[in-house]
């Protein structure tokens, strides 16, 4: 639906210093930074024990048993044997800690490698594998863990492979799941096509895809492991006397807890701090391996775009009455140090039982056109830096956000391409239209009932009222959309905002849903704003067009006046390279290269590098839009069919 | 239509009565699961040289039939011989040597290229798996596949997502021509992508078609793009063929009534009479097909024969002797 919006990171990524690295954006969390530090000043700790100026762990020293906290030598006390603490916590922390790693990269290799076979597979090798791995998660992991170091007889290192062995199911059903989904994709298919075997398109093309959840996953398991290995160890299958271990610190603590709580708290303390800042250290990867929060900030997108505006340059609504009025509208988006300006000053009217046509190629700006009007854009990285929108003379950009929530989907609704992904997949269509009707209408029970009926009726669903208890993947996609449409009607809209409704849709349901909404608008004097890139639909439903490019609008008239005559080059060449029925002999040239990335627009006209009749003054200067009569207007000084404009050429 | 395919000159890809039924496995504890007939009764030929064109709605199989063509899915019933040779036996025994002769191309650009790999190593792949060439010759085949779908050589160290719609489907096309195969399965290949990048391509592949001689199957559900492309068409209906003949004569004078409702719903610039059907009109339901023909339910000229039993592919024969409808009451039959 936001293909504007959609294009406008990836366009970002081509300039990898725009956008913030992996590291700025995980010191950008600051909980994540704090587990950083955390776990870093331990790991060294840990890591320089051999270094340190510490007494043996393991040398007893009767006399000194039980020191406080702060002795002379004893930095931590001793404990019951009269061993120094703060020796036996760092050495404890070294065995603790290589036992979870290993423990984790064991699990990690043999869960992944059961995973991705499993899901890769699929069928028999799949259902052996999982039933396998379910038969494991069935147990207790403690109880499971203890089995097998009851088996092979206590000890550190068996009490490891117990761990990774209890952990292999988290690795396994969860890159199974992803490998499933990724195996169905179409590059998968086209490996198979470059003639690449089965192993070579497992461990070649799907690995590299399902590395990041496996990191994602070790990252937020090290510190359950971490406390899975003190457990075995508090129990005494672990670390064996004297070696010291935290688990194994706290275990013989515990008897002693009472006349020297010292000797558990301590190594409680430590465990606490290690598993908690693993944990927050994990999620702070997790979040930015996470290909959604990729593209911007951590930050969540609020509920309405943000407006940031100059007050004292707020262009008053036109002179001409209209439901909706657009003027001068702006809105960009910041990825990283760029600015995309997707819309660069749009003005539209809408009339009353008005439909308005936005025509361009993806990338234009119209779907954020579309998508400000009611500050739909997300925030962060949208917003709206000038221009007005006026619903029948009250300025939208300045309502407040109660205003602004009433009126969405009652005074102007949305109806957006694909209506699977708008319609709540685990309702039914009669909730989400009760729903879409009490939100803005005092009506219960069969009131509201009768309505929602009354409104499928109106979109000729046959059998409205056993229709309300289907689920959307019941229905068909052109009854999806007809349902969508009436919920955008349950309210009376006086302005219908529809965003390529038709491009999912098969030809012969397309027309049956252009020829419904031409119908309604004509019924119940709506105005329609109509995004589309086909000129083809355009014809069939809108009154007026303007064709965007580039953020700007950059030819508007009536709908005959602009296909039969276009003026300016780009909508010319537009509509010449649609295919036609009945003349297959009509695709003669295409508009070669590319529109403008918007982030960086050249001076003057923004289609001059594609223009056939571009001229050196074209690149200078600014064009404006310039209106012949009422509707008809275009950004160019050279228009097709008409006299150039007088350009000054200073 | 031949059922021989040895006997029909010229003739690259026979299909003869494919089918494929997804579902209806033996459950666990006896019965069956529900069975789908996504491709039925389909038999056509792909001459040498040609392009033939496969139109219809979402869900009227012909991206599976698409698929059993390239090899990714095998017919559960029916052949499909590929210049004289089982192409489903050659998919399971030796996927390389049908690889080098019948490629496809990707509806969605994008998404048939992995995101993790730089052009290079995905343009390279076939070429290591399919062709005996070495690194030189590897190197030297991929500046002339770059040449021939017009990408700049620099583009060979990025990755698939700094491109747009129309630069991705050249890269899948120049995947797909990177083994020299003769038939091209192009599934969809301008769907996704903007009107002004539709012309490029649907010129690239006209383009490349006359120079390197390939075959095309070219799948769409827009008729103006079909129309443009195909010498032959084919009109599928829920897993069957409705219509069958050369692109002029369907064009001209569509036979099918189901062909009809298609030519007329497009929409094309300058056109403000849409035809729109009923919304009662629905594809049946695929769980529980009709006795009769599939379209009969959305048919203004159905009677009781149409209702009671399924027309054959070639029930009616048009002017032209290889123009078949599967309709007992045709349009305009001459």
């Amino acid at each position: 639906m936001t293909d504007a919006t959609m294009t406008a990171p990836a366009q970002a990524k081509k300039k990898p210093a725009g956008r913030p690295s992996t590291v700025a954006l995980l010191f950008n969390n600051t909980l994540a930074t704090v587990g950083l530090v955390i776990v870093a000043l331990i790991c060294l700790t840990a890591l320089a024990a051999p270094f340190l100026p510490l007494p043996d762990p393991d040398v007893t020293a009767p006399a000194n048993r039980l020191m406080p906290v702060f002795s002379d030598d004893h930095l931590l006390g001793t404990d019951h044997l009269g061993r120094d603490l703060l020796s036996r916590l760092i050495w404890g922390t070294r065995v603790s800690l290589a036992v979870g790693l290993s423990a984790t990269v064991i699990a990690a290799f043999f869960g992944s490698l059961l995973g991705l076979v499993a899901g890769y597979a699929g069928g028999r090798v799949d259902t052996l594998i999982m039933r396998g791995i379910d038969m494991v998660m069935a147990f207790p992991y403690i109880l499971l863990a203890l089995a097998i170091v009851a088996v092979l007889g206590p000890g550190l290192l068996n009490a490891l492979y117990a761990i990774a062995l209890v952990n292999i199911p988290f690795f396994a059903r969860n890159i199974r799941g992803i490998t499933l989904g990724l195996s169905r994709r179409e590059f998968v298919d086209a490996a198979k096509l470059a003639g690449k075997s089965p192993p070579q398109i497992l461990f070649i093309e799907i690995l590299p895809n399902v590395l990041p959840v496996i990191v994602i996953t070790m990252s937020t398991t090290v510190g359950w492991m971490v406390l899975e290995t003190a457990g075995l160890s508090f129990l005494g299958l672990g670390a064996q006397p004297p070696q010291a271990d935290l688990g194994s610190m706290l275990g013989e603590g515990r008897k002693i807890l009472f006349t020297a709580p010292h000797v558990s708290i301590i190594p409680g303390l430590m465990i606490f701090a290690l598993v908690m800042s693993i944990n927050l250290l994990g999620d702070g990867i997790r979040d930015i391996l996470d290909p959604r929060l990729r593209a911007g900030s951590l930050s969540r997108p609020v509920a309405r775009t943000k407006v940031i505006r100059d007050p004292k340059d707020i262009p008053p609504p036109s002179i001409e009455p209209g439901v909706l009025d657009i003027r001068d509208m702006r809105t960009e988006f910041q990825i990283g140090g760029s600015v995309y300006k997707a819309v660069g000053g749009v003005d539209l009217h809408l009339k009353k039982g008005e439909c308005l046509g936005i025509i361009g190629e993806s990338g234009s700006g119209k779907s954020v056109t579309a998508m400000s009007v009611m500050g739909l854009v997300p925030t962060p990285p949208g917003r709206i830096v000038g221009g007005a929108a006026y619903l029948n003379g009250e300025d939208l950009f300045g309502a407040s956000d109660k205003r602004v929530r009433d009126l969405r989907g009652g005074s102007v609704a949305y109806v957006f391409q694909d209506p699977l992904s708008t319609l709540h997949p685990l309702f039914t269509v009669g909730d989400q239209l009760l729903e879409a009707i009490q939100a803005h209408q005092p009506l219960r029970g069969p009131k509201a009932k009768e309505k929602a009926i009354e409104l499928l009726s109106l979109v000729r669903i046959p059998n409205a009222p056993e229709r309300l208890a289907a689920y959307p993947h019941e229905l068909s996609g052109g009854m999806r959309q007809r349902v969508c449409i009436a919920m955008a009607l349950a309210n009376d809209a006086k302005v219908l905002i529809a965003d390529e409704p038709t491009t999912a849709l098969d030809v012969t349901v397309q027309s049956q849903i252009l020829t419904l909404m031409n119908g309604l608008r004509r019924e119940r004097n709506a105005a329609i704003l109509f995004i589309t890139h086909d000129f083809g639909v355009v014809s069939a439903i809108c009154d007026r067009v303007a064709v965007m490019y580039a953020g700007r609008i950059v030819e508007t008239g009536t709908t005959a006046e602009l296909m039969e005559n276009p003026q300016h080059p780009y909508t010319a060449k537009l509509i010449d390279c649609v295919p036609v029925l009945g003349q297959p002999e009509r695709r003669t040239d295409a508009i070669e290269g590319r529109p403008p990335v918007v982030n960086n627009l050249p001076d003057g006209c923004a289609f001059a590098d594609r223009c056939p009749r571009v001229q050196a003054v074209c690149r200078t200067g600014q064009i404006d839009l310039e209106m012949a009569n009422e509707t008809r207007g275009v950004r160019c000084l050279f228009p097709m069919n008409m006299e150039p404009r007088d350009v000054k050429t200073s | 239509m031949s059922k021989h395919p040895e006997t029909a000159s010229g003739t690259l890809l026979s299909i003869s009565d494919v089918e494929r039924v997804f579902g209806g496995e033996r459950k666990l504890f006896g019965g069956q699961t529900p069975a789908v007939h996504a491709v039925q009764n389909i038999s056509l030929d792909v001459r040498k040289g040609e392009t033939l064109g496969v139109v219809g709605e979402s869900g009227c199989g012909k991206s599976t039939l698409a698929r059993l063509i390239v090899g990714l899915d095998s017919p559960t019933g029916g052949t499909i011989h590929f210049d004289g040779e089982d192409l489903s036996e050659l998919a399971k025994t030796d996927r390389r040597t049908l690889a080098r002769k019948v490629q496809y191309v990707f509806q969605d650009p994008v998404a048939s290229l992995n995101p993790r790999k730089t052009i290079q190593t995905i343009l390279e792949a076939p070429l290591k798996h399919l062709t005996k060439l070495n690194k030189e010759g590897r190197k030297k085949r991929l500046e002339e596949l770059l040449g021939a779908v017009n990408l700049a050589p620099e583009f060979l160290e990025r990755y698939p997502h700094e491109f747009s719609g129309g630069q991705a489907q050249r890269i899948g096309i120049a995947r797909a021509l990177a083994a020299g195969p003769e038939l091209i399965v192009l599934d969809e290949p301008v769907s996704a992508l903007d009107v002004s990048v539709q012309a490029q391509v649907l010129n690239l592949l006209d383009d490349l078609k006359n120079r390197f001689g390939l075959t095309y199957i070219f799948i769409s559900h827009d008729l103006s793009v079909v129309e443009s492309v195909s010498d032959h068409v084919a009109v599928m209906y829920f897993g069957r063929l409705a219509e069958l003949g050369p692109a002029r004569d369907i064009f001209a004078k569509p036979m099918h009534p189901y062909t009809d409702l298609l030519m007329r719903s497009a929409p094309a610039p300058g056109r403000h009479d849409l035809l729109a059907e009923d919304a009662s009109a629905e594809l049946p339901d695929p769980y529980n097909p009709p006795p009769g023909c599939a379209f009969s339910a959305r048919c203004a000229y159905r009677t009781e024969k149409c209702l009671a039993n399924r027309p054959s592919a070639n029930e009616t024969v048009g002017c032209n002797a290889s123009h078949f409808a599967a309709c007992y009451h045709p349009l305009a039959s001459a």
